[in-house]
């Protein structure tokens, strides 16, 4: 890797709490943030899901917006959680600085609600154009003022990760300096619905890569890393570098992986690639594993292929729930607690393994030497994504 | 170092036909919503998989085929896609369904299809190509988000040889509609070639795909090169004149060496003072063009823009009907297109001749 | 053949939005899935909706799906035994 990608700068506000403190005491404590809908209007009352205990409400107050403000949910918890990733980056001026931004559900949590009522009733008008991905990552831009190049990369599970791995190339191509990359992804009727018609949402607390998973559990989040080049990061704290990326699509179908999991295969490959490392030099593995028979078993088979010893793997999802666009970003974030604190996280649900495998995750809270982290998102349409985060030596 | 792109094969639908472009004939419509030319899509597309799609995919699957085929490519190394709406219609139909039956007895194929990477997802696995796939939604600078990853590869030692890159958003039947409620369409009576002489709010709103095979080889049926391309989520007025100037003058061109300006008139009389302020001292000099009074705004227009750009590059010839101003031009070879959407997501992308 | 067996057909049709065909261009013993009439696995996900909304027989492991989606016959029958509307 030519240019290096330092990361200078990060924030979190998930269903294990509101910044990288609260995410990493959770953490470290197995303290998961499952529970069951409350703010989300929906009849499936049963269904476990990762939601934040904050209302739109407490959200638009804790930002000070105007009661007019047309800020969709994921646009609330994006803006303050990219708060927290620029106070940490010391970033004050926005002239140069870059935003890309991941997210697939929109404001769709708006749409449902207002679709509806628009033509009778112009109170809530200015939701129209919220629908779309686009108009969150300008509601967020919008507030600190970031006013050149902006754009929202929407490839469903696999956004956020994208969008750090497209920060890094602009970065090494010499195009910008500063990008803040990552994602957000609220929780909605539509696709909390849209998983359960698939017949992969679980009604019991997600078990990834456990022999008797029954599928994913939705969750909401937001994320930000500031990435920055080796020249703007010189007086900096650097929490580690983002030393390798690669994305494939699996080309086998629209939603399911492929049986030997090729996508997540040529993904992981071009990571190591890019990276300029072995298998062997990945201490731990942030997997995808959102806990479906059919990710949890490919995903599987694409590490076997790859690495002839497997590494220490867990998937956070067990933690916070599957946040779509916000995954990739969220669990960059927890990458790089990793490396920050030399610890390995917990795979939390788990008792048997896949029998075709027999790979077992890391169950409980383990310190060790990390270098070099690996992190996987796969999304529908094939798209499949891995970063590798390495510790500043 | 950026190796160039030159585009190798390109294909668009729109409302109006390539034909009607340079026959003078194009077509004027009455609504503020108007569709894009009908395609006979199972020329291109099985009737097992055609049964799905929605018009952004089989648009977005269609020009992608045919600009694969022009340029004898049978799989890309990397597909870029930019949508500002995705299937909107699919997204339509699975949230009328949760509505209307109160989240239960839901079928998933509309919500499948609702994401809005589908695009990029299905023309990968037509094509079975498993190399890089992307989707941008950065509302009307999603096509140009496209372009500057297209560019970005071209840069990087991966090997690259050739992208497939393209911008596609459709008409839905509630969904668009709705904008005439929120400022963003025209009200009232409508004709669609005057709507840029027009004195109220408001625009007037089609769809369309166009996709692009840009590759670092160029072969002696190469259309054009795209040089350059630069978005700005924000800009003002007098920050944009020296935008243009430097970007103009980062790709070795003066302002009066530039033949050609494609300018995003819509009509709308809050933003159009971004094209007109430029009409009337940037490029007063400059042989300026309007195309949105005939395939109307929609976020990946400028991917129309840019198709026609290339088509006057190769053809040498001007749509008489796109003049803004009566400047004579013999030999186009350089042009700008230039746009913005409510006063936000400006862009500039750079197509010169070969 | 029975009115099931012609409704079942009607019902794909238009469910799977197999635009081009008739109720008479399905045979009742033809596979629906693979080499068949070319079902997939998505489609599977409907049929067991419609198997739900139509006729009240709930299946909570699609894997059952495809023995019971096998032919029209197979789908009456199996309807015919589990039917609650």
């Amino acid at each position: 890797m030519s240019r290096s990608v330092a990361v200078t700068g990060m924030g979190i506000f998930s269903a294990i709490g509101k910044n990288l403190e609260e995410n990493h005491r959770s953490l470290i404590h197995g303290k998961h943030g499952l529970s069951y809908p409350e703010i989300l209007e929906t009849v499936h009352q049963n269904l476990p899901i990762g939601e934040i205990k904050s209302t739109n409400s407490d959200l638009a107050d804790a930002l000070n917006l105007d009661k007019n403000h047309a800020f969709t949910r994921a646009a609330l918890l994006g803006t303050i959680a990219l708060k927290e990733a620029l106070q940490n980056a010391k970033i004050e001026d926005f002239i140069n600085i870059g935003f890309v931004n991941g997210n697939s559900v929109g404001g769709m949590d708006m749409t449902e609600r207002f679709y509806r009522e628009y033509e009778s009733n112009p109170a809530n008008r200015r939701f129209i154009q919220a629908q779309h991905p686009g108009f969150t990552t300008e509601q967020i831009a919008g507030y600190f003022g970031i006013d050149n190049y902006v754009t929202t990369i929407s490839t469903a599970c696999s956004s956020a990760a994208n969008a750090v791995m497209l920060g890094a190339r602009l970065i090494q191509s010499g195009r910008l300096d500063q990008v803040i990359v990552g994602g957000t992804d609220c929780l909605s009727r539509f696709t909390l619905n849209g998983f359960n018609s698939l017949m992969i949402y679980s009604e019991d607390f997600p078990k990834p890569f456990d022999s008797e998973r029954k599928g994913l559990n939705l969750g909401e989040a937001a994320a930000y890393l500031v990435l920055e080049s080796a020249d703007f990061a010189k007086n900096k704290e650097v929490l580690g570098y983002v030393s390798g990326y690669g994305n494939a699509n699996d080309a086998f179908h629209q939603t399911a992986s492929s049986e030997n999991g090729e996508g997540a295969y040529l993904a992981m490959q071009k990571a190591l690639e890019t990276a300029n490392l072995n298998p062997h030099h990945i201490d731990y593995i942030n997997a995808h594993g959102t806990a479906t028979q059919n990710n949890d078993l490919s995903e599987s088979r694409a590490l076997i292929r790859i690495f002839k010893e497997m590494p220490a793997f867990s998937s956070t999802k067990s933690f916070t729930g599957h946040t779509l666009a916000a995954a990739g970003a969220i669990e960059a974030v927890f990458s790089l607690l990793a490396i920050k604190h030399q610890q390995i996280y917990p795979n939390l649900n788990f008792n048997s393994a896949i029998s075709d495998t027999r790979l077992r995750p890391v169950t409980e809270l383990k310190s060790t030497k990390i270098q070099h982290v690996l992190s996987n998102s796969f999304g529908f349409g094939g798209n499949c994504t891995s970063l590798i985060f390495s510790k500043d030596e | 170092m950026s190796r160039k792109m030159y585009i190798n094969g390109m294909a668009s639908i729109a409302a109006q036909t390539e034909e009607d472009l340079f026959a003078e004939n194009l077509q004027s419509f009455s609504e503020n919503i108007f569709p894009a030319t009908s395609v006979n899509y199972k020329e291109y597309i099985k009737p097992m998989m055609l049964r799905r799609m929605s018009k952004t995919i089989k648009m977005g699957l269609v020009t992608a085929k045919r600009a694969l085929n022009e340029a004898g490519v049978d799989v890309p190394d990397s597909i870029i896609v930019g949508t500002g709406e995705g299937c909107k219609q699919d997204t339509e139909k699975f949230l009328e369904n949760i509505l209307d039956e109160n989240e239960s007895f839901l079928t998933p194929t509309a919500f499948i299809q609702s994401t809005h990477n589908t695009v990029g997802g299905q023309i990968a696995l037509d094509l079975k190509c498993t190399g890089y796939n992307m989707t941008y939604t950065q509302n009307s600078a999603s096509f140009e988000s496209a372009l500057i990853d297209a560019k970005l590869q071209f840069t990087e030692e991966m090997g690259t040889r050739c992208v497939l890159v393209g911008g596609v958003d459709e008409i839905a039947r509630i969904s668009t509609p709705f904008y005439n409620l929120d400022g963003q369409l025209k009200a009232g009576e409508i004709n669609t070639a005057k709507i840029l002489q027009s004195s109220s709010e408001g625009t007037i709103t089609s769809e369309g795909a166009a996709f692009f095979l840009l590759s670092e080889i160029r072969t002696q049926d190469s259309f054009a090169e795209i040089s350059d391309c630069m978005i700005y989520r924000n800009i003002s007025e007098e920050k944009l004149q020296e935008e243009i100037s430097w970007f103009l003058k980062k790709n070795d061109l003066k302002i009066d060496e530039l033949d050609v300006v494609i300018l995003g008139n819509n009509g709308d009389t809050r933003y159009d003072h971004y094209y007109q302020q430029l009409q009337e001292d940037l490029f007063k000099n400059t042989l300026q063009l309007g195309y949105k009074n005939w395939v109307g705004d929609y976020n990946t227009v400028t991917a129309y823009a840019c198709w026609l750009g290339a088509e006057i590059l190769k053809r040498k010839e001007i749509p008489q009907q796109l003049k803004l101003n009566n400047l004579p031009l013999k030999q186009p070879t350089s042009i700008l297109v230039y746009n913005q959407y409510l006063g936000k997501n400006h862009s500039l992308t750079l197509l010169r001749s070969l | 053949m029975t009115d099931l067996h012609t409704e079942l057909k009607a019902s794909i049709i238009e469910q799977l939005n197999l635009e081009d065909m008739e109720v008479s261009d399905i045979e009742n013993d033809e596979p629906l899935f693979g080499d068949g009439l070319g079902l997939d696995s998505i489609d599977a996900l409907e049929l067991i909706v419609l198997l739900e909304k139509d006729y009240g027989i709930k299946l909570t492991d699609p894997k059952k799906g495809r023995e019971i989606f096998e032919s029209i016959n197979k789908m009456a029958d199996f309807i015919e035994a589990n039917r609650t509307k």
